[in-house]
């Protein structure tokens, strides 16, 4: 898994050990690569994601190829949009986004090299394999995973930034982020009994516990998790529930994360069996949102906390 | 090998009415155990006054939300569990009778690949629609059902008359090459993956009465026609020459009983997705138990079905803090059995 990364990290070390080989000095600080600093764009940039190999980006890449629609968005947040020559088939934020019909589920290394590129920037990669393929034609791959923490994901957007030439936007956009959130959090009043949610992924009621990163927005707000039932961890966070247990716990708010994907919204809610008994199809308290928003770790989680708040405050 | 003597030597017995009665409270039974009983959100004490008071017009102690629990979710799901196990029981039986192979299952003909076929092609292309009177995925689910058999018949006919074998050949063949598609098209659109396999497993969790009368007229219908040609059915285990010597048509029979069974297996599927095993292993358990004349067979499978699905579903429900796919109860659950059922009988016979 770490083949490549390391053999990436030997190449950028081969400068400063032939300095060192024509000098003749031996001296093992020397060989480390400088840290990065946050100021200057300078490369070469040791990048070390939370669980995925680190690598190191020799140049400022110029042709980036992104199979993750969350980094698309982070990409073009960070002000490195010029510099993105391919898009996967899924990332349909920005519409300015160079869009193909590459997977990044099913990925082929041909059909990515096939556009030039200099980073490849992918959600997983198995074993490894597809960054050794791609490192055969001098490719750099960045696996940026999906985050287990609001801050991990703060954190790749910093690190998009030096890894695009771009560190201080990265930085400014994971400060500015954060802060937005938690202004939207700090501004809606808690109320004394704490309301409880359903996260609907789909019309076949798959949930998503608070142990999810979406599950974590909510918690933030100081929701509780209908999904949940004594242990958010439990069937990998990702639970599907019966209609039954719904209509049991009857939750104070609904979010319907499938209203593009499946045509759901409050109307369609209501006319399910028994769901019009529900407080909130009462309360008109279902929210649809944008299933792409909703699962995603890009900048516009700024716009779910948003949807969040407001459906909280009934606004 | 008790099951293939058995089948090859059938004892043409008529249905006992013990044995039927037997059947019969047996599904009473488990109709009630699963609409009373769950894990502790209602109490069985509280449903159970519930149906008194709406059986004598008292007063219940559920609310208006936990009244649409009982009777908008739970009813129409077990009643569903029911009719979608008969209508696979039934049809296993029918498929293994006709066939004469005790492997014989209701998705041997390409019922379940021209199904996940549609379904996967609507999952995948076709926009959410909403308020049809029958939504594009069970609608297509059916359609696909039957077209894959129909497509089965066409071909087995073409190349080879009315014998079983060919008709055989050609579902394995109609079958490889519809999932060929399914996966040709899956594989264009892995964003649906989750959906389609979420179909795959099979499960009632989002039902509503709607699904149950959509699917009743045909397994009715299926059952009905199944039940009366089982007397045909126990005249071609002799042989198409015996038969065609009693005055039948042994193709013509077949055609009408895979038409009813496959009828069925499409209606259950289009509400329920694919179930396993159901089809399979209900109908060897009924011929172990009661009998290997398609007169008991018939219409204990399709009541054996009934008890077996709905127990299984209640499972499914309730062992869980989330669903567990049909598919997996019935298989996990039948097959043990199954082997039991086996030993005991071999034991018996020995």
């Amino acid at each position: 898994m770490i083949r490549v990364p390391r053999r990436a990290r030997l190449l950028a070390l081969l400068p400063p050990l032939l300095a060192l080989a024509l000098t003749g000095c031996a001296d093992r600080e020397a060989a480390a690569p400088a840290a990065p600093s946050a100021t200057a764009s300078e490369f070469p940039v040791e990048l070390r994601p939370e669980n995925a190999p680190a690598v190191t980006i020799g140049e400022r890449p110029e042709r980036i190829v992104s199979l993750s629609p969350s980094t698309t968005e982070t990409l073009f947040a960070v002000g490195a949009g010029e510099q993105v020559v391919a898009v996967d088939s899924a990332s349909t934020y920005p519409e300015q986004a160079p869009k193909t019909s590459l997977s990044g589920l099913n990925v082929d290394p041909e059909a990515i090299a096939s556009h030039n590129p200099d980073l490849v920037i992918v959600e997983s990669d198995l074993d490894g394999k597809l960054a050794g393929s791609l490192a055969k034609t001098g490719i750099t791959t960045l696996v940026l995973p999906a985050p287990a923490t609001l801050d991990a994901a703060y954190g790749q957007f910093e690190l998009v930034g030096k890894a695009t030439g771009h560190p201080e936007q990265g930085a400014d956009l994971a400060r500015r982020t954060k802060e937005e959130i938690g202004k939207l959090v700090a501004d809606v009043p808690k109320p004394s009994e704490p309301l409880s949610y359903y996260h609907e992924l789909d019309p076949t009621l798959y949930s998503a516990t608070s142990a999810t990163f979406i599950g974590q927005v909510y918690s933030q707000f100081g929701l509780t998790n209908i999904a949940d039932q004594g242990d958010p961890n439990a069937l990998g966070g990702y639970p599907q529930l019966s209609a039954e247990r719904i209509l049991q716990a009857d939750p104070d708010l609904i979010f319907l994360a499938d209203s593009q994907c499946c045509g759901q919204n409050a109307q369609t809610v209501a006319e399910r069996p028994g769901w019009s008994t529900l407080s909130a199809v009462k309360q008109g308290r279902v929210v649809a949102i944008d299933d792409s928003i909703a699962s995603r770790w890009s900048p516009r989680l700024v716009e779910l906390a948003s949807a969040v708040a407001d459906a909280v405050t009934g606004r | 090998m008790a099951v293939l003597r058995a089948r090859t030597r059938p004892a043409l017995t008529r249905l006992r009415p013990r044995a039927l009665a037997l059947a019969l409270v047996a599904l009473l039974a488990a109709l009630v155990f699963a609409l009373v009983a769950d894990s502790g959100g209602l109490g069985w004490q509280r449903v159970l006054a519930e149906i008194v008071a709406q059986l004598t017009g008292g007063t219940s102690p559920l609310s208006e939300r936990e009244a649409a629990i009982v009777w908008e979710l739970r009813l129409p799901r077990v009643l569903l569990a029911g009719l979608v196990g008969a209508a696979l029981a039934g049809a296993g039986a029918a498929f293994q009778g006709v066939f004469r192979n005790p492997l014989a299952d209701p998705y041997l003909l390409g019922a379940a690949a021209g199904a996940g076929m549609a379904a996967t092609v609507v999952v995948v292309f076709a926009p959410a629609v909403t308020g049809w009177l029958i939504g594009p995925l069970p609608l297509a689910a059916f359609a696909g059902a039957l077209g894959g058999v129909g497509l089965s018949w066409l071909l087995g006919r073409s190349a080879g008359g009315s014998g079983t074998a060919t008709l055989l050949l050609a579902g394995v063949a109609v079958t490889a090459f519809l999932t060929a598609i399914q996966t040709f098209v899956q594989q264009l659109n892995t964003d649906t993956i989750k959906q389609v396999y979420t179909w795959t497993l099979g499960g009632l969790n989002v039902t509503g009465w709607h699904d149950v009368w959509i699917a009743l007229p045909y397994i009715a219908l299926a059952a009905i026609v199944l039940c009366a040609c089982a007397r045909l059915l126990d005249v071609l285990t002799l042989g198409d020459a015996e038969a065609a010597s009693l005055g039948i048509r042994p193709g013509l029979v077949r055609l009408v009983l895979l038409a009813a069974a496959s009828l069925a297996t499409a209606a259950a599927v289009a509400v329920s997705g694919l179930i396993g095993f159901v089809g399979i292993v209900v109908p060897h358990i009924v011929r172990l138990l009661a009998g290997a004349s398609y007169r008991v067979i018939m219409p204990l499978a399709l009541i054996g079905g009934a008890v077996f699905l709905i127990l299984a579903d209640f499972v499914a429900r309730t062992v869980l803090p989330g669903e567990l796919p049909l598919g997996v109860v019935t298989a996990f659950a039948g097959a043990p059995f199954f082997a039991v059922v086996l030993r005991t009988n071999k034991e018996r016979a020995a």
